[in-house]
């Protein structure tokens, strides 16, 4: 028996919805089989990670609240993935971002106003874009990968990040935790059900989602993208420019992903700490792609992923199960959700060995 | 005689700390000589470590850690193979899951071994060579990795551009469908590859946890998986060539903490970041030459190969 792909004439679109969804039973298939491995009830395993969670008031506002930063990173994703830009540094990109805008927020400590929220949210977005205007800039002046520029940036910002809360930006009042001072009522985002954390971030992050989708469906510019990636011989040929299709990529995700990072902590953590994301910007690759680089795909990818980081949280407070299943779960996700795009394209079939055979 | 002593230290020390980027790189190169881009280096070495690990502390014997570290980074290669070379999927894509399953599953297995105590390998002085002044403990005073580590640079040297399998390894890396034209199986070839690519890391994982710090902590290998993709382009492909940039790097590893060493008030976040520095200065400089990029990278790197289409 031999597994053989025959290409499909034309893509399976009935597969373009089908494949997110065999990706996510996959997922499912594998968890049982890792829980029943473990030792651990598997039905109550799923219980406890798919639908627990969403029990409570508090547990549907933390599933939007972590859902935020995956969507505005992802969106940004998207973008560049179309168009083969592979910024895979969206989460230094939210580091730093968090560091520019918490910077304001410290610099007009005791001062703020009206004005100091909006102008925190500009700085982390133009602190993103800067960082990832870095690799733009080595990839069409040096023709440096931008995978791994943008990749050694997220180190390099984790680490700064670190300086700054153990150094100069730590707190007077902290006791010598490697935290900043809580940030000023006027620069937090408030929550919006008292009880729970969820703050206006959603509302940012569901703007973000309608801007880019207008973008890639009506502009022009947005149509170059989708064409630069699917057809680059036909992109070059009607003059698109790389270089700007580049730039354009690694800037707008640089600034969703720094928009994310200056929420996260203005939102959720209210200062700075030495770690800040729980991998959102690496999550947020899945993200992508599990939505299958389209905005709306992205939303509800980014409110299962989201959902995975509370599983996960709730199978180490209920079963005492690592939290690191959560990161295991992410990749056999993507794993799962890659393997069955092929579906889209090819017909998989069987062959026995006596019709290889005739057929050779 | 204190400076020369600091230097043959910062030596030692340089490659030591490159060590692990010379398998990882190494086995990369190979894979993709063979025109396979596998992103997945960095889970390939944290499993290689947690494998190696937890076999060390089950038996007792580092040298079974190392075994079992380069079966399970082949094995999760394998994962990558099937993916991108069976079911042709975007091998950048395939290869970042790859990384991201790693980090969470190594994790996950090594949940019960954080800050258990081993006993690492030990360093072996080479009787004879180690007496050679200067050269003698630069290159001779090390562990068993470290020496086959120069063992593994030769072999696959010559392998790659002295023996008929290296030429087959490379035509097929050059233009899959010649090489399948002429007969050779590409597909089980660049199986093969992605294998040696996942030892090699599974190795260089090892060496991190048996060796470098023998110990196991989550996220350990902290992107030299990256950086020995970075040392692939930086060497243009060619074996010799990741030897030195991956000492190169090492010593810039170690170069900070020798310089907080000598009392300047450095912080040690701030020393962390110069490897990734390095990594993005030196590939910029590098890679600014697009041709010669073009004319040492397979041509057919990164693209899948299906027989019939």
């Amino acid at each position: 028996m031999q597994l053989r792909l025959e290409p499909r004439a034309v893509t399976s679109s009935a597969m373009q919805y089908a494949s997110p969804l065999i990706a996510a039973g996959m997922t499912v298939i594998a968890g049982v089989l890792l829980f029943g491995a473990l030792g651990t009830d598997p039905i109550s395993a799923l219980y406890m990670f798919f639908i627990r969670p969403l029990t409570s008031v508090y547990g549907v506002s933390e599933w939007l609240l972590k859902a935020t930063p995956l969507l505005l990173c992802a969106l940004g994703l998207m973008v560049g993935f179309r168009a083969n830009v592979w910024n895979i540094g969206a989460e230094g990109q939210l580091t730093f971002g968090a560091i520019c805008g918490g910077g304001v927020a410290l610099a007009f400590w005791g001062n703020e106003g009206v004005w100091t929220l909006p102008l925190m949210l500009v700085a982390g977005a133009l602190g993103g874009m800067a960082w990832g205007a870095i690799p733009a800039f080595l990839k069409n002046h040096f023709n440096a990968n931008e995978i791994l520029t943008s990749l050694m940036l997220t180190y390099v910002a984790v680490q700064v990040l670190g300086y700054l809360v153990h150094g100069p930006w730590r707190s007077p009042e902290g006791f010598n935790f490697p935290e900043t001072r809580m940030f000023g009522d006027a620069a937090q985002l408030t929550p919006l059900v008292d009880g729970t954390r969820l703050h206006s971030g959603i509302f940012i992050a569901l703007l973000a989602l309608a801007a880019v989708w207008i973008f890639l469906s009506k502009s022009f510019l947005g149509f170059k993208v989708s064409v630069a990636g699917q057809a680059p011989a036909a992109a070059a040929y009607a003059g698109f420019s790389r270089k700007g299709i580049v730039w354009l990529s690694l800037l707008l995700s640089g600034a969703l992903a720094g928009l994310a990072g200056i929420i996260e902590v203005a939102g959720t953590i209210q200062q700075l700490q030495s770690v800040i994301s729980p991998g959102y910007g690496f999550a947020a690759i899945i993200v992508a792609f599990l939505g299958r680089l389209h905005p709306f795909g992205i939303l509800m990818a980014s409110l299962l992923m989201s959902l995975m980081y509370l599983g996960g949280e709730s199978l180490q407070m209920n079963l005492n199960l690592p939290l690191a299943v959560t990161g295991v779960f992410q990749g056999l996700l993507l794993f799962f959700v890659l393997g069955s795009d092929v579906l889209i394209r090819y017909r998989v079939r069987l062959v026995r060995d006596d019709e290889r055979k005739a057929g050779a | 005689m204190d400076g020369l002593d600091s230097a043959v230290a910062i030596l030692a020390g340089a490659i030591r700390a490159g060590t692990p980027l010379v398998f990882a790189a190494l086995g990369e190169l190979v894979t993709e000589k063979s025109g396979v881009l596998n992103l997945g280096v960095e889970g390939m070495m944290l499993i290689g470590a947690v494998a190696g690990f937890i076999t060390t502390v089950a038996t007792g014997d580092p040298y079974l850690g190392i075994l079992a570290a380069m079966i399970a980074g082949a094995a999760l290669s394998l994962v990558f193979g099937f993916l991108s070379l069976t079911l042709l999927t975007n091998q950048v894509a395939t290869g970042l899951a790859l990384t991201i399953f790693g980090i969470g599953l190594s994790a996950f297995l090594g949940i019960n071994y954080v800050g258990t105590p081993i006993n690492g390998l030990k360093p072996l002085a080479i009787p004879l060579l180690s007496d050679i002044p200067v050269l003698g403990p630069v290159l001779f005073t090390h562990d068993v990795l470290i020496y086959a580590s120069f063992f593994l640079i030769a072999t696959v040297s010559i392998l790659l551009y002295r023996t008929r399998a290296g030429l087959i390894l490379r035509a097929v890396g050059e233009s899959h469908a010649a090489a399948h034209a002429i007969g050779y199986p590409v597909v089980l070839i660049r199986y093969l590859a992605v294998m040696f690519g996942g030892a090699c890391a599974g190795l260089a994982g090892a060496y991190l946890s048996l060796v470098y710090t023998p110990q196991w902590a989550e996220n350990m290998t902290a992107g030299r998986g990256w950086i020995a993709l970075a040392l692939v382009v930086f060497a243009t492909w060619q074996p010799g060539r990741v030897m030195a940039g991956a000492y190169l790097f090492g010593g810039i590893t170690i170069m900070g903490l020798h310089v907080q060493a000598l009392g300047f008030e450095i912080s040690s976040h701030l020393v962390a970041t110069l490897p990734y520095l390095a990594t993005i200065v030196v590939l910029a400089v590098i890679s600014r030459d697009a041709t010669k990029i073009r004319l040492n990278a397979p041509a057919s790197l990164g693209t899948p190969f299906h027989p019939a289409a």
